[in-house]
């Protein structure tokens, strides 16, 4: 199958190695990925803080640079929701209007992309330790993501997957709203930090970077021990 | 001190304070447990919550007519419905009619709206006691503080903390048991309405069909409220109106089980008058305020208008992380967590409340659990686009997301610099994000680069 990955902004700049390791896992699935070098952004930043004219002109960039291809995978389920969800409120009414329409059924987050159009949820990945994975809520309410990343992290080879207290509770990441209202934001990475711990697990896993360079910022800075890993990442470990 | 930045102090010292985040973690722990078996009375929920939603898109997109059609009906049988387009016209007319019955002494049930005009400071102004009858309420009243949240409005004492202020207010000993507290209330408040002239209750739906409003309660005051003291004044919002008598049957356990997880609360009452001349029981006189004040700027505004579907279930405060780690304080405003952020700044201005639409992280749970499906967190970005349209942006934020356009729109310049310079950068401007958390670190390559490299 022909995949067109898309990177975003954020893991192209800081985190490279967690789109690699998408890559890593989706070629051994049997797809041919492809990466469209002129790729920057979802327009995601801007339209959350309200600046729709630049928000569009970026999202027209991105309608266009994946223009033609068969599926749109993502290593963020905010992105993917993004332009599932709000690029039609940018584009009503507009000769884009199909274009959007027609993206939006191509655009998949990575684990719903393995679990329901390839079906895979084995990859033969092997990590040893204990886990508690994070819904991360643009996976969980804008693409209704939630048993998918758990039934790939099921089958990962010496993982033990255990549920935190208050898995549906954002970890207050929200973008600018991190830094615009950093008390705020760390009081909810406090909680989310707390119930995670308390499952004694090594591994903070989720879909979302965004979350875990939250989370795990404040982990490391309280001195936490536990690991934020991306799924993409732990199902490229081991083999 | 500005708005904004006394919610931030506020808001800063709520967050950290474990104390406050025990109480409401238990408190809506307990919430969270009972709302399942609520539940479970709808065969389907997502129908019943559909239907309700298209119930009151009904009454507001034809809220005009209905509000006659109430006033007509309510009017026939002799109550007086009174417009009130600001808090000063509510006030005013109430007034008049306690100067007229001659009111020493008031009593009320527990209603947002009567916050909203701040009735109690009114009416104390003008040397009438007014005694809130709500068990949460008084407790609050006792207090000197504003409800902390629309429903519960003590939620956030625990039992001995309201032990403790009965035995310091009331002269009661120290460490009741909640049963005891209770009937210590009980007593205080008898005598109250004993006394009482005229008795305030909000309305929690206006019908339109058959002209009466319905009160919803749990502990029979509201009803004693307007049925013992001789003048029933309601003060309402013009949104709480639903077409008909029959939506009540959708409506009660709607707003019962997202309240408080109840089938249906212990008093419904419904009131469309006044005694009438074959009746025994009731006030003499019934007035009914309508309250605007500001409510027609969010009917105005074709996106916000949704907004106005709200029963005041205070199911999305419940599920809000923000709300639940500032508390209901910190908003400084009536109604606070997720709807509060997104109509307070429509019903008092967005230049001084715009930091309410900010003050989320977009996590979405409030549209889940809203009772009547309002799309709360579209609607806070829908607050933050229209506040830049209309010019409430300041230059910094306009230049940057300019800049942030030119970067994205050139995938040239997103590999320029290496990773220490943009680290540097990023966290100089970003300085709030290390102060309690890693500093973050560019990769030296993007991905972008490091992908051409591999293809060769
Ligand atoms: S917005 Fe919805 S959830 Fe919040 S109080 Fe109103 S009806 Fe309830």
């Amino acid at each position: 199958m022909n995949v067109s990955i898309f990177v975003p902004c954020f893991i192209d700049q800081l985190y490279p190695s967690v789109a690699f390791s998408m890559v890593k896992v989706l070629e051994k699935a049997g797809c041919t990925v492809s990466y469209n070098t002129n790729q920057t952004c979802c327009g995601q930043p801007a339209f959350n803080a309200g600046f729709h004219g630049e928000a569009k002109d970026v999202c027209t960039k991105f309608l266009n640079d994946f223009a033609g291809a068969d599926y749109v995978v993502a290593p963020s389920a905010s992105c993917v929701g993004f332009v599932r969800n709000y690029y039609h409120q940018l584009f009503d009414n507009s000769s884009r209007h199909n274009d959007v329409k027609d993206l939006a059924n191509r655009i998949v987050e990575f684990s719903e992309f393995m679990v329901k159009v390839l079906a895979v949820d084995n990859v033969g990945a092997q990590l040893n330790g204990r886990a508690t994975y994070h819904d991360s809520c643009a996976a969980l309410r804008e693409c209704h993501i939630k048993t998918e990343p758990r039934q790939l992290l099921t089958n990962v080879t010496g993982l033990e997957l255990i549920e935190m207290n208050d898995v549906e509770t954002c970890c207050g990441f929200g973008g600018s709203f991190a830094v615009k209202f950093g008390p705020i934001s760390i009081a909810m990475a406090d909680q989310k930090l707390t119930n995670a711990t308390a499952t004694q697990a090594h591994y903070l896993i989720s879909t979302d970077m965004s979350c875990l360079m939250h989370i795990g910022g404040y982990s490391q800075n309280k001195g936490a021990g536990i690991k934020v890993m991306h799924l993409a990442e732990v199902l490229a470990s081991g083999w | 001190m500005s708005n904004v930045s006394s919610f931030m102090a506020k808001s800063t010292i709520r967050a950290a304070d474990l104390d406050h985040r025990k109480k409401i973690n238990f408190n809506i722990g307990r919430y969270n447990a009972a709302v399942p078996q609520g539940k479970q009375q709808f065969a389907n929920l997502a129908m019943a919550r559909e239907r309700a939603k298209n119930a009151k898109w009904r009454a507001i997109e034809n809220l005009d007519s209905y509000l006659e059609e109430f006033e007509k009906k309510i009017t026939e049988r002799g109550a007086a419905v009174l417009w009130a387009e600001t808090a000063e016209d509510a006030l005013e007319e109430i007034g008049r009619i306690c100067r007229e019955k001659n009111c020493k002494t008031l009593v009320k049930s527990k209603s947002m709206v009567t916050e909203e005009i701040h009735l109690n400071k009114y009416l104390e102004q003008n040397g009438i006691e007014s005694v809130e009858t709500d068990l949460g309420e008084y407790i609050q009243q006792l207090d000197n503080e504003p409800p902390y949240h629309i429903v519960t409005p003590a939620m956030h004492k625990s039992k001995e903390d309201v032990a403790r202020l009965f035995a310091d207010k009331l002269g009661v000993p120290g460490g009741l048991s909640p049963e005891e507290l209770t009937l210590v209330a009980r007593e205080k408040l008898r005598e109250k309405y004993r006394h009482a002239e005229v008795g305030v209750t909000g309305a929690n739906f206006i019908i339109a069909d058959v002209g009466a409003v319905a009160v919803t309660e749990n502990e029979g005051n509201a009803r004693l409220s307007c049925s013992m003291p001789k003048t029933h004044i309601v003060v309402v919002g013009i949104e709480k109106v639903i077409p008909t008598m029959q939506d009540l049957a959708l409506f009660w356990p709607l707003l019962s089980t997202y309240g408080t997880g109840q089938r249906v609360t212990v008093y419904n009452t419904i009131v469309s008058g006044p005694r009438q001349s074959h009746e025994t029981d009731g006030p003499q006189e019934m007035y009914v305020i309508l309250l605007d004040n500001g409510r027609t700027n969010l009917l105005a505004n074709t996106a916000a208008r949704q907004a106005l579907y709200c029963i005041r279930c205070g199911a999305c405060l419940n599920a809000c992380p923000v709300y639940k780690n500032i508390g209901g304080h910190s908003y400084e405003t009536t109604y606070s967590g997720p709807i509060g952020s997104v109509i307070t700044p429509h019903l008092k201005g967005v230049g001084e409340y715009k930091h309410l639409s900010y003050a989320s992280s977009l996590c979405g749970n409030c549209t889940e659990v809203c009772a009547v499906k309002i799309n709360l967190h579209e609607l806070l970005l829908e607050n933050r686009h229209e506040a830049v349209v209309k010019g409430n942006s300041s230059l910094a934020e306009r230049l940057a997301w300019k800049a942030w356009k030119q970067a994205s729109l050139n995938r040239g310049l997103m590999n320029a610099a290496n990773g220490n310079i943009k680290s540097k950068v990023v966290n100089l401007v970003f300085k709030g994000w290390a102060q309690h958390r890693d500093k973050l670190n560019f990769s030296q390559k993007t991905f972008n680069q490091l992908w051409k490299e591999r293809q060769g």
